[in-house]
Order: structure tokens, then C-alpha cells, then sequence
């Protein structure tokens, strides 16, 4: 299996073949991030660049470190949000980063369909790190390398995404990625935060979080916005804790091996309980270093690799 | 200079008949109508298996000037109807100043006069600015010529200002033109609300968005007696609820676009700003019931809504892109390839929706062919098919979802006054 694609957009349109690959390749990855000595010549003489149009520290260092790892010289570019509300600089940024011959370009935008543009017109691989409410495909990459890591496959597991589903590209990505790899998906949340007819996407739509959570392997918390309160979606954080707050009590309800996930930063204390974050069954924190292994994969297929193979 | 349509299908839509008849123009009117008329000094025009239609009207058209030429002008606007086999056109006047004054009126009839291919019939705002707060000056505005009323792309939110609105126009014996869009509801939307926008992260407006404004006007045209028209209608919702209103006998017309009865939401996969369009491109359902609209008669006009913009403006991440489409050029088209080649509209019907039925909502006369009468004729020819190519339109803009789409049953003369302005496809102003 050789990577072909000039770009990673999102997860729908990946074969599971292309996510198994992805997902292989992070093993060693992870392996590099573990050592002392955090480098590899591997991108050594390639431009990855940031290119980010709204804060995200997280994901922006998580792209930023891995690579480094791999030798790449970075640079983090943050574009101003008044030329971004007026759509106007965003082909010609690309084409002069392009110009500049950069080998790849980490985008973040709050434009849904942003990265699918751009990779239109600059040659260099594009990386979707978020796009508006559309896709956020290695976050979805690192939940199903973590789920794989902890539970050896994801065929046939029971996963439940709990939120806000509606303005959530995590959702969405994951979505896609676990039903390709043979998961069965739960949506929950308050029915102003679902997006119509997400089954058709192939998840199972629940408004009652205790059936949601009925047996299932994997949790997977999103982060609620207050700005939603505030837009009338839901009338307080009181009552959206109250009703999909994940605390202990609701974790009876899921397998005793369940899995507990959340793509940072927390809420502790109203999505998500700081006892379940920090306990035992919550691999948050491994996330992470997840993340940082998912994306030097990445950066790796996207420019070549040596054989496009996983290294040894 | 006279002109003889020889051997053509001459469709009355008024009485739904179609008779094979020559037609002499001469002096820009129609000298006669019959068999076999001999003419010496005519030029011949052989219309045989054409057929030949009282001049098409497109009622909303957005001709950008003044104020946006650089999207389109009064020139190249009339150039694409003329294209298109629209005699002429009604322009909606959400232009720079808005044309909700009488000055803005009577520029747009000089400039039409001076420099269009075909007429062009302004319609004025319903109010100041279209800020839907204050009344304009609707008497000035018809008797400088406008010819309906209109504040196009914006909704009258305000329920009181609408009643008052319809009072006022009502008194004046001029027809409402409503854009039905609750902006509560369709609150930051770029596409229909559904699966296709969930699956693209796009916000979705969902049909009731529509609805809704469409059963309020009803209510407030029922109440006030004021010639309500529904512009663009989209939903299977919308066309039900005119269908009930004129079954009890409220003054309501409404309009179909070409786009809403050819294309669903599915047009816009792969972030196509080009299918980005006000109200949006609804579901498989919606189509179906706008078609039967149009069938049954529920919805009496075809009109394009053609809304041009320029190619950098549409070169942009899908929601940061202006709304609309140009559709002068494509509706012949569109309308025999999938309504009159289907079977789902007779000729005269489609071309009653083109052409009379228009003119009877803006209170113009014409609409049929008869001697006597002005020579505005259009000829469309149903077994011609041609690509849709941005690089052939006369449009300043190309912003068109149906690019390389093969359309069948093309107007092959455009006449005005008894002077063609297109021939056998070519444009000759
Ligand atoms: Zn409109």
C-alpha cells in the first residue's frame, strides 16, 4: 500500500485502507516521541508551514513539534481575522507560500470547505487541521489511533460522541473514520446542538444520554461552548450538565473497560466530571502524544516518505 | 424593413393553442397573420419546426445598474436576455442608490432606451433603501414607470411595515413583490438545511425559513386585497400553501426559477460557490413539488432570478460568497429540456409562464401574437441543443452552475419592435 494523495482533507473521502496506513505509520512514529534523542533526519531540507486563522495552541504545537521531530523546518504563520472575514487572501496567501516553495500547508480556518479550496490551487500538500464546523480529520485520526491502541481493533465497538454535535468537525471526521474502520457511532446531545439528519452519515442519534451511553467501549466528550448559550441554543451550563454532563454515575452505564476521550481543553465540571477526566479509564492525556504521532505520520506520507512505506 | 416568419408554429398562450401561420412584420408591427402570405420585399425568416412565441419576459432579472456595473450592466445585461429570447426584462432594484426614487427610476429607463437590446421594465422598492422602516414614494415610482414593487433580496421583517406596505401598493393598483425569507430562521445559512450541509459543516436554512414568510404574506395580501407576487418560491411547503390561498380566492401569483425546478442541494458537494444561491437549492422533494406547481398552475411564472457576480467574488470559501446565479442565457433551455420534454408542461403552458402571465402581473400589455399588435417575437427552435460554455456568455459574469450542461430547445430569434437583436444564435447589436 502506497500513499497517493496530494492532501489529507477529511475522512470521507479516505479508504480504510488510507486510515490503516495513516494509523501504521504512527506506530513508530510514537516510538521517536518516546525516546531522548527526538529527532530523525527524515524531512530533513522540507517546509512544513502553519498556517493558521483562528488560535488553536494545541493542535498548532502538536503540528509544530512533530515536525520537528522529523527535521522539517517550520514556520507558524497566524493570518489576521479581518482579512479572513472578508475571504479575500487566502488563494493569494497559498500561492505565495507556494511561491516561496513550501512543501506543506497546515491549514486551520473558520471556513467550512477552506482547506478543499486551497489544496485547489497550491501544489503543495495541504493538511486540513479544521476547518469550520466541517472536518477536523487528525483529530479523528488520533481518537481511532488511541482506540486501537487500548482496545487492538475498532471492528465492532460501540463508541458514544457526546455535545454538541452540530458546530463540532471532530464529530463529523470521526463520524466518517469509525464507521469506515466498522464501529457502530451514537450521537448525543440537546436537539438545537444536532445537525439534521446526521444519520444519514451513518451515526445512531440519541437526545437521552443515558441510552446513548448503554454498553458501549468509547466515550468521546466534545467541549461545549458557552458562546452556544448565548446564541439561545441551550438555556445553561447548569442544565447542559445536568443532562450531558459525563460524571462517575453515567459511567455505570457503559462497558466496565470503557474508554473515556475529549479533544481538549476541558470544561472540567460541566461536560465532563474532573474525576472521569482524570481517572483511570480517561486516556486524554495520551491523546496527546497521540496526536504528535498521527501528524509526523502524516507529514511523512504527504511528502514522499522514503518509499512511502513505514520506516524501521 | 419588413420580415416574413415563414412555416413557424405560432403559440398563442393565452388560449393555449398552437396554429402554423407566417407572420409579416412590418414597421414593427404585425402587418398579418396566415397561411402562405406572399411578400416581395420582406427578408424571410423560416421558422419550420420552430416554434414562434409572443417576445419572452423575465420578470426578475438583477441588471446591477447603477451602482455594480462592474458585475453587469444595462448593456450586457439586455445583450444576455436578448441572448436568452427575453424581448424583455423587469430588474429588481437593489442596485446603488436602491431605485426607490423616481430619479433612480427614470435612469434606468434612459439607459435601457439608449443603450439596452430589449426592453427593460424597472421595478421600484417597496421601501427607502429597502430597510424595510420607511414607505417609499410609490406613486412618484409608477408614474416615472415603475412597474411593480419590490425589495428583492431583503425581506420586509416587520409584519406592521408589510400590512402597510400592501395598504399603500394596493391603493396604487401595483403589484407586491415579496422575497419570502424569515432572517430569524435562515440566520446565517449558506445552503439548504439537511444532510448535505451537516455533512459539509455548512449552515443549513431550513424550508420553513421560507414558509413561513410565504404564509404571512398570504395573510397580510388576503387581508389587504393587494396583488401579492412570491418571488422565487422553493419549497414543497411554499407552493402548498399558495395552491390553498388562490383555491379560496387570494390575489397571489408566484414565480419558479429555472435552478430551483433543475438542481437540488446536491449542487453545492465540492463547495461550488457557483450553486450558492438565495433561497437555496432544496431537496429532491422540493423539485418534484415545484415542477407539479408549475404543472398544475399553482405557480404562474418561470423567471431567472439571474443575479450576476463577478468571478473573484465567487472564488472564495463557500460561505464568505456572495448568493445567486445567472440564469438569462440557460432558461429557454432548461425549460424544454426538463419540463416541456418530460411531458410535465405543454408548449403554450411553458411559454404562457415566459411571456403572458408575467406581463398580466406587472399589468403590461402584449403577451400574444396579433395583428396589429407591437412584433416582439421570440422563435425557439426545440430540437437545437448546444454546451453550456461560460467563454460564449454575453453576461459580464459567468457565475453559472450549469457549465457544460447540453441544453435542447434554444430561441433562435429575439425580435424587439419588429428589429431582430438575435439570429440564429448571434447577437446582431
Ligand atoms: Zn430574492
Amino acid at each position: 500500500m502506497y500513499w497517493q494523495r496530494k492532501d489529507l482533507l477529511g475522512l470521507k473521502d479516505l479508504t480504510v485502507e488510507e486510515i490503516n496506513l495513516i494509523l501504521d505509520t504512527a506506530v513508530p512514529m510514537k516510538e521517536i516521541i518516546g525516546r531522548k534523542i527526538k529527532k530523525t533526519p527524515t524531512l530533513r531540507g522540507r517546509s512544513v508551514v502553519t498556517l493558521f486563522y483562528e488560535n488553536s495552541t494545541r493542535t498548532r504545537s502538536s503540528f509544530d513539534l512533530a515536525a520537528k521531530y522529523l527535521s522539517a523546518d517550520t514556520i507558524g504563520l497566524a493570518a489576521a481575522s479581518s482579512s479572513v472575514a472578508k475571504g479575500e487572501s487566502l488563494r493569494d496567501t497559498g500561492l505565495t507560500l507556494n511561491a516561496m516553495g513550501v512543501d506543506v500547508v497546515v491549514l486551520r480556518h473558520p471556513a467550512s470547505g477552506a482547506a478543499e479550496y486551497l489544496a485547489r490551487y497550491v501544489p503543495a500538500a495541504v493538511i486540513n487541521a479544521g476547518d469550520g464546523t466541517h472536518e477536523h480529520p487528525t483529530q479523528a485520526l488520533l481518537d481511532l489511533f488511541t482506540i486501537r491502541e487500548k482496545k487492538g481493533s475498532i471492528t465492532g465497538l460501540k463508541v458514544c460522541i457526546v455535545g454538541d454535535i452540530m458546530h463540532s468537525r471532530v464529530a463529523r471526521s470521526n463520524i466518517w473514520g469509525l464507521t469506515k474502520l466498522g464501529a457502530e457511532v451514537r450521537v448525543v446531545g440537546p436537539a438545537t446542538l444536532m445537525p439534521p439528519d446526521i444519520e444519514q452519515m451513518g451515526a445512531k442519534v440519541y437526545t437521552d444520554l443515558a441510552q446513548a451511553l448503554e454498553g458501549v467501549d468509547v466515550v468521546n466528550v466534545l467541549r461545549i461552548q458557552l458562546e452556544r448559550q448565548q446564541q439561545g441554543l441551550f438555556p445553561s451550563l447548569r442544565e447542559y450538565s445536568r443532562l450531558y454532563g459525563i460524571n462517575q454515575a453515567r459511567l455505570e452505564l457503559t462497558k466496565p473497560d470503557a474508554l473515556i476521550l475529549h479533544p481538549g481543553p476541558m470544561n472540567r465540571g460541566v461536560e465532563i466530571d474532573p474525576q472521569v477526566a482524570y481517572g483511570s479509564r480517561s486516556v486524554i492525556n495520551e491523546q496527546v502524544t497521540n496526536g504528535v504521532a498521527v501528524r509526523m505520520a502524516l507529514l511523512y506520507l504527504l511528502t514522499g516518505g522514503e518509499y512511502n512505506a513505514i520506516p524501521h | 424593413m419588413q420580415y416574413l416568419i415563414k412555416n413557424g408554429l405560432v403559440v398563442d398562450p393565452v388560449n393555449e393553442t398552437m396554429s402554423e401561420l407566417d407572420i409579416l412584420v412590418k414597421d414593427g408591427v404585425i402587418a398579418e397573420m396566415a397561411q402562405n402570405i406572399q411578400a416581395e420585399e420582406a427578408i424571410i425568416i423560416d421558422a419550420k419546426d420552430c416554434y414562434v412565441c409572443p417576445g419572452l419576459l423575465d420578470m426578475h432579472v438583477h441588471l446591477r445598474e447603477p451602482g455594480y456595473e462592474y458585475k453587469e450592466d444595462i448593456e450586457s445585461g439586455t445583450r444576455a436576455a436578448a441572448m436568452g429570447g427575453f424581448t424583455a426584462v423587469a430588474c429588481m432594484p437593489n442596485t446603488n442608490p436602491v431605485a426607490d426614487t423616481a430619479a433612480v427610476i427614470n435612469h434606468i429607463i434612459e439607459r435601457s432606451a439608449r443603450l439596452g437590446a430589449v426592453r427593460v421594465y424597472p421595478i421600484g422598492a417597496l421601501t427607502k433603501g429597502s430597510l424595510g422602516k420607511e414607505l417609499t414614494e410609490m406613486a412618484d415610482l409608477k408614474a416615472a414607470g415603475a412597474v411593480a414593487l419590490s425589495d428583492d433580496g431583503q425581506p420586509v421583517m416587520d409584519a406592521g411595515m408589510m400590512y402597510r406596505v400592501m395598504q399603500y401598493a394596493g391603493m396604487l393598483g401595483l403589484t407586491v413583490v415579496s422575497h419570502c425569507e424569515d432572517l430569524s430562521l435562515a440566520a446565517g445559512g449558506s445552503m439548504n438545511e439537511g444532510a448535505v450541509a451537516t455533512m459539509l459543516g455548512l449552515k443549513g436554512i431550513p424550508n420553513v425559513a421560507e414558509e413561513v414568510m410565504v404564509a404571512r404574506d398570504i395573510l397580510l395580501a388576503e387581508s389587504t386585497g393587494c396583488a401579492l407576487h412570491l418571488a422565487h418560491i422553493s419549497t414543497a411547503g411554499s407552493v402548498r400553501l399558495v395552491r390553498q390561498a388562490k383555491a379560496r380566492g387570494v390575489r397571489v401569483t408566484a414565480e419558479a426559477t429555472p435552478h430551483h425546478f433543475s438542481l437540488t442541494e446536491e449542487a453545492v458537494l465540492g463547495y461550488n460557490t457557483n450553486a450558492k444561491v438565495n433561497p437555496p437549492l432544496r431537496r429532491q422533494e422540493d423539485v418534484a413539488a415545484v415542477q407539479e406547481g408549475l404543472r398544475d398552475g399553482t405557480i404562474d411564472v418561470i423567471a431567472t432570478d439571474h443575479a450576476p457576480h463577478a468571478y473573484h467574488e465567487k472564488d472564495v470559501e463557500f460561505p464568505y460568497a456572495p448568493n445567486g446565479l445567472i440564469g438569462l442565457e440557460t432558461a429557454v433551455g432548461l425549460v424544454f429540456s426538463q419540463l416541456v420534454q418530460p411531458g410535465i408542461l405543454t408548449v403554450p403552458k411553458a411559454i404562457a409562464k415566459l411571456c403572458s402571465n408575467p406581463r398580466k402581473i406587472l399589468n403590461l400589455p402584449g403577451g400574444q401574437l396579433i395583428p396589429g399588435g407591437v412584433a416582439d417575437i421570440t422563435i425557439i427552435d426545440p430540437e437545437l441543443s448546444e454546451v453550456v460554455d461560460p467563454a460564449k456568455l454575453q453576461s459580464k459574469s459567468k457565475n453559472t452552475p450549469f457549465v457544460r450542461w447540453k441544453l435542447t430547445g434554444l430561441p433562435t430569434l429575439t425580435m424587439v419592435a419588429g428589429q431582430p437583436v438575435m439570429q440564429a444564435r448571434r447577437l446582431l447589436k
